[in-house]
């Protein structure tokens, strides 16, 4: 398999969160989240449904500006969405009217990458996640895993330094998702870019981080719990059941 | 014909070589429901044309008067007649750039402005108390209006005809822009898209099948009111023609002008149905997975 043009060989982004609190209209979520996110990690947030694990990624993206605190990206306060920091969204976020290949393209193409620069770039992409030969399908066409192998294509395509991933593989059944877990990691030891990757699912995270942080509600409104370190990291056949149950604990 | 639900549900890999067989079958039936569906559409029309026929040629009189009624061969002979004129094709041809000319400007100011004030709350506030007083007024009944602004007759019947059709183009934009998943929206910003990235590749696109419905309602209103304009002020046109043929009591000449409108305004509308399905293929439809087990 060729190496993809242009693959994400910048350094990935140092995030910092300083005392950031997060929230939509007059109800607080989140407040006082402190944070540091390495150049380069991949950090999993895992906490239970309603925690505001979201609202932390997408003000990470910029697409949700703190109420207090400010949201660092190598050091510059974040003011609104980068192409620096690209985001995989749960599900149905390729545009249903652009083809696979169209898909790919379109954050290169909003960058001014010429036509036929991008077109191969996104063509090699769509290989690496295993869809070749599925270019001109539209969305519709695909499975809910192969939409969010697409989708996977598309946020690298972009060569981003840091990728923000919103429970991508949450709406997928149990095998899909153990399938696009697999890709992932195979797709991530290619890139220096920073992960920072949302899910409920403890197993998923152990699986996929190198630190992981338990959001979880203490005195009213939700916080960060407790940041783990996961010892060698992305290892298969290791016995992680102690962290496990810490994690599960503090959940 | 349960193959298409089939491969739906076997999941990633399969449906590529699945549904390529499938597409083939139910092609074939495809055409054959179709004559079907032509023969029972053509029948219908048929069976009001020979029901016509009969009711005049007996000259019934049950309760309504069908005596004096001119029957549908009476009609087609002076149909056939007038297609001989030269008159016939400058009344059609004059409708045909009325009413495209007004739709297309209705169609663009429609959308435009239908996406501005469902994008930006400013213009929404500056622009939509005008719009909404004058928007329950019936175009027909700005003729008079049109007739004192306009210095031709011309552009006053352009002019009706795209009042007509702006409001259902820019309504309908308007709930389609603000119906739109904000999804879209912030995967296009996280790729490092600004506002124009937005309009261009998600609000448009996406708002097209509600833009569509707004084009098909437009159009329909667009027919009513350029014949009724050319009725009260044209010198030209099929509704002229139409209602000059009544006050000389040359009722089958009227029954033309009635079946030339009919006949165009189908055309158009289905026009626009034809285009506005070609350019929302993407969106997923019941009837193309499952059409086979519905039937």
């Amino acid at each position: 398999m060729s190496a993809p043009a242009a693959p994400a060989l910048e350094t990935g982004l140092a995030i910092r969160l300083e005392g950031v609190s997060l929230g939509y209209g007059r109800h607080a979520v989140l407040e006082d989240l402190r944070l540091d996110v390495a150049p380069g990690e991949v950090l999993v947030i895992v906490g239970p449904s309603g925690s505001g694990k979201s609202t932390v990624l997408r003000a990470i993206a910029g697409l949700l500006p703190p109420r207090a605190g400010r949201v660092l990206a190598q050091g510059v306060p974040v003011t609104g969405p980068s192409p620096d920091r690209a985001m995989v969204f749960q599900d149905d976020a390729l545009l249903p009217w652009r083809t696979v290949l169209r898909n790919v393209e379109l954050p290169l193409r909003i960058r001014g990458v010429p036509r036929r620069e991008r077109r191969a770039a996104a063509e090699s992409w769509i290989a690496r996640v295993g869809l070749a030969g599925c270019e001109d399908r539209l969305p519709r066409e695909l499975s809910g895993g192969m939409r969010q192998r697409v989708q996977l294509a598309r946020s690298l395509a972009g060569a981003p330094r840091a990728v923000l991933m919103d429970e991508p593989f949450g709406a997928l059944d149990a095998q899909t998702r153990a399938g696009m877990q697999r890709l992932l990691l195979d797709v991530l030891r290619d890139t220096l870019a920073t992960v920072v990757f949302v899910t409920h699912d403890v197993d998923e995270a152990l699986l996929l981080a190198d630190r992981v942080v338990v959001l979880g509600h203490r005195g009213g409104h939700g916080g960060i719990g407790r940041v783990l370190r996961v010892p060698d990291p992305r290892t298969p056949d290791i016995d992680r059941a102690g962290l496990r149950a810490r994690i599960i604990e503090e959940l | 014909m349960s193959t298409p639900a089939l491969d739906a549900t076997l999941g990633p890999g399969a449906p590529a070589v699945e549904s390529a067989d499938a597409a083939t079958a139910t092609g074939r039936t495809r055409t054959a429901a179709g004559l079907r569906r032509w023969a029972v559409r053509f029948g219908s029309l048929a069976v009001v044309v020979a029901l016509w026929q009969w009711l005049t040629t007996a000259d019934a009189r049950v309760g309504l008067r069908f005596d004096r009624l001119p029957s549908p061969a009476e009609v087609a002979a002076e149909f056939g007649r007038q297609l001989g004129t030269r008159i016939y094709y400058l009344d059609l041809a004059q409708s045909l750039i009325r009413i495209l000319t007004g739709f297309a400007l209705a169609a663009v100011a429609g959308i435009a402005l239908g996406v501005l004030v469902a994008r930006s709350r400013w213009a929404a506030d500056v622009l939509l108390p005008p719009v909404e007083v004058v928007r329950p007024i019936p175009a027909i009944a700005l003729v008079p209006i049109a007739i004192l602004v306009f210095p031709t007759d011309e552009q006053g019947i352009v002019f009706i005809t795209f009042a007509a059709a702006f409001f259902p183009i820019m309504v309908s934009t308007r709930h389609a822009v603000r119906a739109l998943p904000t999804l879209w929206e912030d995967a296009v910003r996280t790729m490092g898209g600004g506002r124009a990235h937005v309009l261009w590749n998600v609000v448009l696109p996406g708002t097209l099948p509600g833009v569509f419905g707004g084009l098909s309602v437009g159009m329909g209103v667009a027919w009513i009111c350029v014949i009724s304009a050319e009725m009260i002020s044209g010198e030209f046109g099929v509704g002229y023609r139409t209602w000059h043929a009544y006050t000389v009591v040359d009722y089958p000449a009227v029954l033309v002008g009635m079946a030339s409108i009919g006949v165009l305004g189908w055309v158009a509308s289905a026009s626009v149905e034809l285009l506005g399905r070609r350019l929302t293929r993407w969106l997923p439809r019941a009837g193309e997975s499952a059409e086979g087990d519905i039937r």
